[in-house]
């Protein structure tokens, strides 16, 4: 049994709640930390970032429209999934980060929390940032977080697990939904999360995961017309300037590259960088005086 | 119009008096607490918009003068930063209730300057700029309240650049959530009204505001330019056109910049077959005419359900044919002045586009003063979605009218635009207007009325409108480092 020859896994894109290859035929060698070689992935091209945005904005309609209980319990499904699939993951992440078994074991955990943190919020952020404004006149003047529609995730290029997830996770739970370019050294973690978001009752489109080279499949979509917003967590300075330059065309809304510490709980930041705020004003009208205001 | 129609109502002139403000013949630069003039000597003329009359001549900031006032503001960002909540908040106090006091004299310097009608201006504008004082003023000593944890920090210097269309109404929009929160300004207010900006600086230095933490810079969009390029600035805040609403989001590339835009729109007025027509018609009104036009949140685009076209659109016509067009200044006036040559040309050249692709222009018998920039009240029939009119943004009195059957129908026409500011839903069914509402991307909705606003509600767009809120709790988001 011990000289079994293994089955290799053929990774592909995730778009559109399916698994293509890239469109252009085009794989990449990726390796571990000491240069060994894992698999071969997509790279992905133009077209597979065009392909993405088609599908997320299809997506957008109904993961936007679907209850917030229902995203949150979606969310916590994908950590249900993951926690099953944990030991294939913490082999990724070791793979990938040069990580001992025992600290993948660390990282993939924190990031299976991660989900359940976020798929806790989906329903409670709207009572956090939105609320009744007391104008002063006869209305009733309500506010409240919609999401920007399809942003465009540059995962981080150093934690990729831990740091993709905690990335993805709050761009979805809003109801927005995402195209996001995986690490470009160590994608596997990211295309096999594909695997576990198929499994875990989230709609095809609302994530889909691109390979490859970063800055060949962010500029299309950082220039695209149909996508909103941008998070450059993956981008480095030179490049994430010129992506700024690029989303300013269609004024999407860009989170820049910043120092961040994934181990710890994140704030709101990321979840309200990526959600609009409407204000609905409602004539009150009144009642007992003499005719209605209305 | 009222002008020349043998109306059963005639007015007699009823003119707000200029005597209440007194005009110098020129004004210098506001840096550092003191009125100084431009390094390279530069000035310009503001005229009144309605008689082409000079009213003053200002100075022209140039790139050292922009300089010496982000200096000015960080030297002064140092002690006002640190003042306690409470201390900032009883200079805004002081602000809000010297404006108060003052609101007369800055009305009728506004539509001197403008050419927007006094009613607006003594109504609209000034209520609106002490009470945007009034209630920022409340949360400088209550930050760590604010839900963007304990002590928010303030940015820095801000650079903030204004539109024409509510020239104190959006320095307040502007100053006042920057001084709460601690931080200190340059503002430019626009070329063609920087008159109320200036007065201001003498409310400054009437409420005691410590030097350099207001600075002021008069002077055309090279001066708004170099001011959001200066690098000791934290802090981008800019309202007007969405070309350079852009311009401003490439320029800040790559930099710690924070940024709210608040750009152009072109909001879609709903109207379903069950709105009460009379009030609708007011409102669409409110939302096209309400200064002219020249308002980022018009409702320039009204969407009439088909059953209830003609009936609106004859009532709409004789609504239009009773308003009152001419002398800002005078208390009856509806319709005052465009703001500029410029403007007015921008208006005449689309409206010419919007015939020569098909639509039906209207606009009621209307005689327009010999001197000054005028355009008559308009409606455009028979538009498509296609067509210039019903996309780009005119800024001006000019209504262009679609139709549509279903809700649906309605809010895929709504939604058919690169803007995304505002929206109008006129029905007297309650689950249509929050139903309507909720498809709609829009940041500001108002159903069964228009062209509300107020200090506590937050204002700002979605897609091309812009990005930031400015009002309420939220307005404060954009000057602290969350």
């Amino acid at each position: 049994m011990s000289d079994r020859l293994s089955v290799f896994k053929t990774y592909k894109l995730y778009v559109g709640g399916k698994f293509p290859r890239s469109e252009s035929g085009r794989v990449y060698e990726v390796t571990d930390s000491k240069g060994k070689w894992l698999a071969n992935a997509p790279q992905g091209s133009r077209k597979d970032a065009r392909d993405a945005v088609v599908a997320a904005r299809k997506a957008f309609g109904g993961w936007s429209g679907a209850t917030a209980y229902n995203r949150g319990q979606i969310l916590y499904r994908i950590a249900e999934m993951l926690e099953g699939r944990k030991d294939q993951f913490v082999r990724e992440v070791a793979d990938a980060e040069g990580l001992s078994k025992s600290k993948a074991s660390v990282v993939v955990d924190a990031a299976i929390d991660r989900w359940v943190w976020y798929a806790g919020w989906t329903d409670k952020i709207a009572q956090v940032v939105g609320g009744a404004n007391p104008v002063a006149g006869p209305y009733f003047n309500l506010s409240s977080p919609e999401p920007t529609g399809v942003v465009t995730v540059l995962a981080p290029q150093e934690s990729s697990f831990l740091g993709l997830i905690s990335v993805v996770a709050p761009v979805i739970a809003t109801g927005n939904t995402a195209i996001v370019v995986a690490s470009e050294k160590s994608p596997l973690p990211a295309l096999s999360l594909g695997e576990v978001l198929a499994t875990s009752d989230l709609p095809g489109g609302v994530v889909n995961v691109l390979s490859g080279r970063t800055a060949e499949i962010a500029a299309p979509l950082a220039a695209h017309q149909d996508v909103n917003a941008i998070d450059l967590a993956g981008a480095d300075d030179v490049l994430a300037k010129e992506l700024e330059i690029a989303a300013a065309d269609n004024l999407k809304r860009v989170l820049r590259p910043q120092p961040v510490d994934y181990n710890e709980t994140p704030g709101t930041e990321r979840l309200t960088a990526f959600l609009e705020t409407k204000t609905v004003w409602h004539p009150t009208g009144s009642l007992g005086a003499s005719g209605s205001s209305y | 119009m009222a002008s020349t129609s043998a109306s059963a109502f005639e007015y007699a002139p009823a003119p707000e008096s200029r005597s209440v403000v007194d005009i110098a013949p020129s004004y210098g630069l506001f840096i550092d607490g003191e009125f100084t003039e431009a390094a390279d000597g530069k000035v310009f003329k503001t005229v009144s918009p309605s008689t082409e009359e000079v009213l003053s001549e200002i100075a022209q900031a140039g790139e050292a003068d922009v300089d010496r006032a982000v200096k000015a503001a960080r030297k002064a960002f140092e002690k006002w930063s640190a003042l306690p909540g409470s201390e900032r908040a009883k200079y805004l106090f002081r602000i809000a209730r010297i404006i108060q006091e003052r609101s007369r004299e800055l009305a009728v310097l506004e539509t001197l300057d403008n050419g927007k009608p006094i009613k607006e201006t003594r109504d609209a504008d000034l209520p609106l700029v002490a009470a945007h004082f009034f209630y920022y003023a409340g949360w400088a000593d209550k930050l760590d309240h604010a839900g963007f944890g304990a002590n928010p920090q303030p940015l820095g210097v801000a650079g903030q650049v204004i539109p024409w269309n509510f020239p104190l109404l959006m320095l307040a929009w502007k100053i006042a959530p920057a001084l709460a929160t601690g931080n200190t300004v340059v503002l430019k207010p626009a070329e063609t009204t920087p008159l109320s900006a200036l007065f201001f600086a003498d409310i400054c230095r009437q409420a005691g505001l410590p030097k350099g933490v207001v600075n002021i810079l008069p002077g055309y969009g090279d001066t708004g330019a170099a001011l959001v390029a200066h690098p000791d600035v934290n802090k981008v805040a800019f309202t007007g056109s969405t070309a350079v609403g852009k311009a401003i989001a490439r320029q800040v590339a790559g930099t710690d910049k924070k940024v709210t835009l608040e750009l152009g729109g072109k909001g879609a007025n709903i109207v379903f077959d069950d709105a009460p027509i009379d009030q609708a018609v007011e409102g669409i009104v409110t939302g096209i005419f309400f200064n002219q036009g020249q308002v980022c949140c018009a409702g320039s685009r009204l969407l009439v359900q088909e059953s209830v076209q003609d009936e609106l659109m004859d009532s709409l016509k004789r609504r239009l044919s009773t308003l009152r067009l001419g002398d800002p200044l005078d208390k009856n006036t509806d319709i005052g002045a465009i703001n500029s040559a410029e403007q007015l040309s921008r208006i005449t050249t689309l409206v010419e586009q919007g015939e020569a692709e098909g639509a039906e222009r209207w606009s009621p018998a209307c005689e327009l003063p010999s001197s000054g920039y005028w355009f008559a009240p308009t409606l455009f029939t028979n538009v498509t979605q296609a067509h210039t009119i019903a996309r780009d943004e005119i800024f001006g009195p000019v209504l262009s009218v679609l139709t549509f059957r279903t809700p649906e129908e309605a809010v895929a026409k709504a939604n058919n635009s690169q803007y995304g500011l505002s929206a109008g839903i006129w029905t007297e069914k309650g689950s249509r207007i929050l139903a309507v509402a909720s498809k709609l991307r829009a940041g500001v909705i108002w159903s069964n009325t228009f062209n509300k606003f107020d200090p506590t509600s937050p204002f700002g767009g979605y897609k091309e409108s812009g990005f930031g809120r400015e009002g309420g709790r939220h307005g404060l988001e954009a000057y602290l480092d969350v």
